[in-house]
């Protein structure tokens, strides 16, 4: 071997070992985030945290049940608003999505996933808040239903384009019309991998805070009235974390360490579902 | 959003085909009345999407009119912001929007490419997937979670441990200049840096698996070690893709909001110094919007939110346009939670 060769096999060599502490750099970067909030959030993570509703500050003791309740109330309103034009309109890209119109929609849906989302909060006050005077849990599920539209659309897009093509062509055969062999043969098969998508796009927003800042606002008492201001995790961590007291970075890191927890076992079941139907590939 | 456009599609001419979409359906469109209302439905849907990039354009152009009108250009590139005297510069925010996701893609750039190279050219068959997994968890992770982490582990960490030695190389040079207080561009930057990384990480490797194997078996036919084969044959056929990926994770970071506002200091000023207070577009919108007491201010704050969208927008198609080239149609980066 001469020399040239043995230097350009340690060169190889030592840019593989390069690639492969990068790898474990970024891998490095989510281990610490997740042990910090382990760290410093399990200790105050007690049945009080769960039940009970904020105290004044300087107070010890409290929860934040009502933002829990809030996270799920204003999440749950953008899924309903949100998941039925994304997935239509996923839908639609994969039945019709072929031509300049698909085209444009495909193109946009990309486009808008990359939309920063306090915009989109500015745009919902404006549309929600200015003209009734009142901030509402409304207006924040709204701005996040528009975030979720794009992300559903994609996926769903994706996962029904996954359906084998034989499959239309037996029940087109079988005399079912398109529509009928859209939703009941073709989205019924891809239906493991739309809830999949949808699970993601919810966790995804589940930890949004900036559309929520003017729209849903937060609130310190409980509330399940959704023409009120409300309360959730991420606005919750904002205020704790930005606040004077130690008591309340303690609530924030407990809060952070919930809402992490909700997104991860979301994405988790997502990520499971998603393997047990299409296998292992990519 | 509950407005949906009514009925946009019109009735198709009753004997001829409408040309164009999908060849294959051809011959069973117009059969059944009820798959015409299926597709006007579904087509209805999808046009929520176009109209609400539209009515976003719109209504945060005709909110922003009052201060477009008032200061011109003269917006983007004067710096002051006085809401006592009503008047208002952007030029601190552009800059520290600009600068922070600069200082981002310096760090998660080379570790992004270097995830994605690992991925799919080096690591054991039995890595790939856990390794990749864990790495899109980073974006999993709420971006409010990052600013908490942020604030109380990273500006500490890097007060005690990072800027004095930086300081000590690099402190004749403007870039690290001045007493390092905690909030400051470098710790924006970091922070922003770890939440792109995901996002370039995951679209460059799907940009690494389109190309051809047979790019690399070549290189290594012709002797090539696999790190040349690699760097010859495999990124260079990737190019236009990568170079999508990484100005997609730079849209990410421009709009980035909530843990840049918790680190970043948030003081309208110009530095070059990294370890200095700044601004970024973005930030100054969630910390001033429920402030913003007159017309002018919020006519203000919503150009500086169209000037942001306009610019993302910008960005992420040009993004876009360049990942399709390699891996046409395909969804990238929406594995990317």
């Amino acid at each position: 071997m001469s020399a040239r060769t043995v230097r350009r096999r340690i060169a190889s060599g030592l840019m593989t070992g390069l690639v492969a502490v990068l790898s474990f750099t970024a891998v490095l970067a989510l281990v610490l985030i997740l042990v910090d909030l382990i760290a410093k959030g399990a200790s105050s993570i007690d049945w009080a945290f769960f039940t009970k509703s904020p105290v004044p500050a300087g107070e010890t003791g409290g929860g934040v049940a009502n933002a829990i309740v809030g996270t799920g109330i204003v999440v749950g309103l953008a899924a309903l608003i949100g998941l039925p034009i994304g997935i239509g309109a996923g839908l639609y890209l994969a039945e019709y999505g072929s031509g300049r119109l698909g085209f444009l929609v495909r193109f946009i849906a990309d486009v808008m996933n990359g939309t920063p989302s306090i915009v989109i909060g500015i745009f919902a006050w404006t549309w929600m808040v200015k003209p009734v005077g009142r901030f509402s849990a409304l207006a924040g599920s709204a701005a996040l239903a528009i975030l979720m539209i794009p992300m559903i659309a994609r996926t769903t897009e994706e996962m029904v384009r996954l359906v084998p093509h034989s499959l239309r062509e037996a029940a087109l055969a079988l005399g079912y019309p398109r529509w009928r062999t859209s939703l009941r043969v073709v989205a019924r098969t891809a239906l493991g991998g739309i809830v999949t998508g949808c699970l993601v796009g919810i966790a995804r927003v589940a930890g949004e805070t900036a559309p929520l800042l003017f729209t849903a606002l937060g609130n310190l008492n409980f509330t399940t009235n959704v023409a009120q201001p409300m309360q959730t995790l991420s606005l919750q961590i904002y205020v704790y974390a930005t606040g004077p007291f130690e008591e309340w970075h303690r609530m924030a890191w407990a809060a952070a360490l919930v809402l992490m927890a909700l997104v991860l076992i979301l994405a988790m079941v997502a990520r499971r579902v998603t393997r047990q139907r299409y296998g292992r590939g990519r | 959003m509950t407005t949906l456009p009514i009925e946009p599609v019109p009735a198709p001419p009753p004997s001829i085909e409408t040309p164009g979409a999908e060849p294959r359906w051809t011959s069973l469109r117009g059969v059944n009345a009820s798959d015409r209302v299926y597709k006007a439905i579904l087509t209805a849907l999808a046009l929520a999407l176009p109209l609400l990039i539209v009515l976003l354009f719109v209504q945060l152009f005709v909110s922003a009119l009052p201060a477009i009108k008032r200061f011109g250009f003269s917006f983007l590139w004067t710096s002051t912001w006085d809401p006592v005297a009503e008047i208002y510069g952007a030029a601190p925010m552009i800059f520290g929007t600009l600068a922070s996701s600069l200082i981002a893609l310096l760090i998660a750039v080379p570790l992004a490419l270097g995830v994605a190279i690992f991925l799919t050219e080096f690591a054991p068959r039995w890595l790939r997937q856990p390794v990749a997994f864990l790495v899109e968890m980073l974006a999993a992770i709420p971006s409010v979670v990052y600013g908490l982490w942020g604030v109380f582990v990273l500006i500490p960490f890097l007060r005690s441990y990072v800027v004095p030695p930086l300081k000590a190389v690099l402190g004749w040079t403007p870039f690290f200049q001045g007493v390092f207080y905690g909030n400051s561009l470098l710790a924006g930057g970091i922070i922003l840096a770890i939440m792109i990384v995901p996002y370039i990480a995951a679209v460059s490797r799907e940009v690494l698996l389109a190309v051809p194997v047979s790019q690399r078996e070549a290189a290594l036919g012709m002797g090539a070690t696999r790190w040349e084969a690699v760097w010859s044959a495999v990124l260079p056929y990737g190019r236009a893709g990568l170079i999508g990926a990484i100005i997609l994770g730079l849209g990410r970071a421009l709009g980035e909001t909530m843990a840049v506002t918790m680190v970043i200091g948030n003081r309208h000023d110009i530095s070059l110094s990294a370890l200095q207070p700044a601004y970024t577009m973005a930030a100054a919108i969630a910390n001033e919007f429920s402030e913003a007491t007159t017309n002018m201010y919020l006519s203000a704050l919503f150009e500086v939110g169209l000037i942001l969208f306009v610019i993302t927008v910008l960005v992420n198609a040009f993004a876009r346009v360049l990942i399709w080239r390699v891996a046409r149609g395909a969804a990238v980066g929406s594995k990317a939670l």
